[in-house]
């Protein structure tokens, strides 16, 4: 039941929060952290850039998740932490921007494009997948990281090790009702063995007591049930889709994109991408992820 | 608006899901209401105190809060269900409470005349509740009991709101957020699909109070 | 006094019956309690690590998390103090423009107010919250949720206005009249203000709805107590615990809004001796089930 809670609050957070309007009441500072690199000083930007502007504004403008564990969180400070908010910090510091002068605003699914083209804040870091129809309204720089699904088992279990060994294992999968993952995963498995319930969390309930060996969504997703079932669980680690998480802007702001794509070069170069998985997402995941190339701006 | 013809099915379906929420809502609040409402004019002091705690706890309490709770509650209770069961469920326990105090003002309203020629006849207190009071009292109930309905049948919307998959609201959520139409299309065609169940049944309520009130 | 009427006053074998009955009952209420506290107590519901965060000042986590939620009351509160005074203004101008509007467009003003009715609150802040940015009208989030709320709250109050009106004696308006007053400053020197006095205990429990109703802006994540209490959840991952003190904290407010409508009603109807002693019409229950 302790489990049934954890991934509960997750799944349920995950469903309510449907839509939101980003606004400055939503906003807060975060207080300097650990992890993040210390604000490049006395940089300077060409005139009439994004960077020269948020750089003599000394203040940054962050849409971020507030519900998705390991990525971005609001805890009791009532500041979000996760790996999103740590590379907001890295692109903060390059900017000149110290964490602390880095605000943060709520940026579910629903409204990440509008909060963008409103110009409530300077950039999306909200595990935001790079896709054509979002290109229309926004430009992303990046990727910085590729999610995709990827299955959850039990931490003892040797005999699923992808996909493609679930039906030699005749295992039954547990996924939402109606979700993309859910589709995805009748290509490996009979669907027989397919189970759906209505929120993750009672899949997790299900891999705990056995009724089902495997669970599937986005690794994203399955890393917040991991870090939530206090070590009964594991990641596969074997995606079988791509998505690439892009940080979203204005767009055809090509100079603000390529600056954000040296930057993560830079710190992928000089540890601190790596760090920043580390002192998040790491903790139920050690293999930090490399960056992945770049996409080119537009 | 071209979305409502579109994805017409889809609405029709979230429409039905929404008829499904209300009559399973409806009825379980009617009955547990006038339990309840039964408790709280009985002579016996426990009782009478489950009913007012009841009515106190749940009519102060905003019913998102008590969705939550029932979710995150009744599995800790050993209760598991689906999230439109525990819907279903929330929507019940705290219409039930507006039921009650309808029902209850109806007993009040059944004049003292009644009650005492039913104990004359030497009625128990149970059997002038329900032969004499209470059918009298559903009559003067219909009013209030239809606004608590209608209320209810808009309250449903807050279940969908929770994560009940399948519903009106969650209809008009899955179009806008995950399909990208534009919102204002989606909504409107969500809130039609509400208002053809409220707005005719404040109709039929309008009728039927001024009936009631020429009968009396 | 009907459930007095509804059993004799009980002779000796009535006392006794009822007070077995009493008996019977209390001990079925008391192991229903001691059931689910029992059940609860195995899940570990009552440990420390669960409450301490919300009732041990000591707690590591007492402050942040109090904090929060006083955040969430200000933020509660504010949103509510704004509708009120929106859905007064708003409410009051429906309530004369029914009144006053001559025949010809007053169904136009009747069908408004009959179709924000028919609205679902928590349709009509999504409405305002995802179709005005669609339409270039940008506001902070606070402003979506009073809007959502006024467009259904406004029409409420207005019919308490309209009850409170009609409730007056004839003979409030005819003396105006008489003195030669127009109808603007009939309705507006003698009946309005005599009307908000009537209706001010309806419109104390209208109150209670609104306060209520706040809680529906966790859908566009405007930080109230649902979704403050979520944040809360997501740390310390004990939400039976959360929800109970946010259910406390909304029954404190709104038992003592209700009690403040009741003794406002009392003192009114001692000191109104007159045939217009405030009724609850019809209107006032409809506004007290509308709660979300």
């Amino acid at each position: 039941m302790r489990l049934s809670h954890l991934t509960k609050v997750a799944a349920v957070a995950a469903a309510l929060v449907l839509t939101a309007t980003a606004c400055g009441n939503q906003s807060s500072s975060l207080g300097s952290t650990g992890g993040a690199p210390p604000a490049a000083e006395n940089v300077s930007f060409e005139a009439g850039t994004t960077m020269d502007k948020l750089n003599k504004a000394q203040a940054l403008r962050v849409g971020t998740k507030f519900d998705q564990p390991l990525f971005g969180l609001k805890g009791l400070d009532g500041n979000p932490a996760g790996f999103d908010v740590e590379i907001a910090k890295i692109i903060g510091a390059k900017l000149g921007i110290p964490a602390d002068k880095i605000t943060y605003t709520e940026a579910p699914s629903a409204v990440r494009e509008e909060v963008i083209e409103q110009g409530r804040v300077d950039m999306v870091v909200a595990t935001y997948t790079i896709n054509a129809k979002r290109k229309e309204r926004i430009s992303f720089a990046g990727p910085y990281y590729i999610a995709g699904q990827d299955l959850m088992v039990a931490k003892d279990d040797t005999t699923i090790t992808g996909p493609e060994s679930l039906r030699a294992a005749n295992a039954k999968v547990c996924s939402v009702a109606g979700s993309t993952p859910s589709e995805k995963i009748k290509e490996y498995i009979d669907p027989a063995n397919l189970v759906l319930f209505d929120v993750y969390s009672k899949c997790a309930d299900a891999l705990r007591t056995g009724q089902v060996q495997a669970v599937t969504t986005d690794n994203v997703i399955l890393l917040g049930l991991v870090d939530s079932s206090q070590g009964a669980f594991k990641l596969v680690g074997q995606q079988f889709t791509q998505e690439p998480y892009g940080i979203g802007i204005p767009k055809g702001d090509v100079k603000f994109c390529e600056f954000i794509n040296t930057t993560l070069q830079e710190a992928a170069a000089d540890g601190s991408y790596e760090a920043a998985w580390k002192n998040t997402a790491g903790k139920v995941s050690p293999q930090a992820p490399s960056l992945p190339p770049a996409d080119a701006c537009s | 608006m071209g979305v409502i013809v579109e994805q017409f099915p889809l609405y029709v379906q979230g429409f039905l899901q929404t008829v499904r929420i209300c009559i399973l809502a409806a009825v379980g609040s009617l009955i547990l209401g006038t339990i309840l409402a039964a408790f709280r004019v009985s002579p016996v002091p426990p009782l009478r105190a489950v009913g007012a705690a009841w009515v106190t706890v749940f009519r102060n309490t905003p019913l998102a809060v008590v969705l939550f709770a029932v979710a995150f509650g009744l599995p800790e209770l050993g209760i598991n269900g689906s999230y439109f069961w525990f819907g279903v469920a929330g929507l019940t326990l705290y219409t039930a409470a507006f039921v009650c105090e309808a029902v209850r003002s109806g007993i009040n309203s059944v004049s003292a005349g009644q009650a005492e020629a039913a104990r004359a006849m030497g009625l128990t207190f149970s059997q002038s509740l329900s032969l004499i009071v209470l059918p009298q009292a559903f009559r003067t109930v219909v009013p209030p009991l239809g606004s608590v309905i209608i209320a209810m049948i808009k309250n449903s919307a807050i279940v969908g709101a929770f994560g009940v998959g399948g519903d009106l609201f969650a209809v008009g959520v899955q179009l806008t957020s995950a399909q990208g139409y534009a919102a204002a299309g989606v909504l409107t065609g969500v809130l039609l699909g509400y208002l053809i169940l409220t707005i005719p049944a404040g109709i039929v309520l309008a009728r039927l109070e001024r009936k009631l009130a020429v009968a009396r | 006094m009907s459930s007095s009427v509804l059993y004799d006053i009980p002779g000796p074998q009535a006392r006794r019956r009822t007070l077995i009955s009493s008996l019977v009952a209390a001990v079925i209420v008391a192991v229903v309690i001691v059931l689910v506290v029992l059940r609860l107590a195995e899940q570990g519901q009552f440990s420390g690590e669960k409450w301490g965060p919300l009732v041990n000042p000591f707690d590591p986590s007492f402050a942040a998390v109090w904090n929060l939620l006083g955040q969430a009351l200000v933020a509660t509160l504010t949103a509510a103090g704004l509708t009120l005074v929106f859905s007064l203004v708003i409410g009051t101008i429906f309530a004369v423009t029914r009144v006053t509007a001559s025949r010809s467009y007053r169904w136009l003003v009747v069908g408004v107010i009959e179709l924000l009715r028919g609205v679902p609150v928590v349709i009509a802040i999504f409405f305002a919250a995802r179709v005005l940015p669609e339409v270039g009208i940008s506001l902070p989030i606070l402003w979506y949720l009073v809007i959502g709320l006024t467009a259904y709250n406004s029409v409420i109050i207005a019919e308490i206005i309209r009850a409170g009106i009609a409730s007056l004696p004839r003979g409030q308006s005819e003396a105006g009249y008489s003195l030669g007053l127009t109808r603007g400053q009939v309705l507006s020197t003698i009946l309005l203000p005599q009307a908000f006095r009537v209706m001010l205990p309806a419109l104390i429990s209208q109150l209670v709805v609104i306060v209520k109703d706040t809680s529906l802006g966790f859908i566009i994540s405007y930080e109230e107590f649902v979704r403050t209490a979520n944040i809360i959840i997501q740390t310390l991952r004990n939400p039976i615990q959360t929800y109970i003190i946010v259910a406390i904290i909304f029954i404190a407010i709104n038992y003592s809004l209700g009690k403040l409508a009741e003794y406002v009603e009392r003192r009114l109807s001692r000191a109104r001796t007159t045939a217009a002693a405030p009724t609850h019409a019809g209107a006032v229950d409809t506004g007290a089930a509308g709660g979300g």
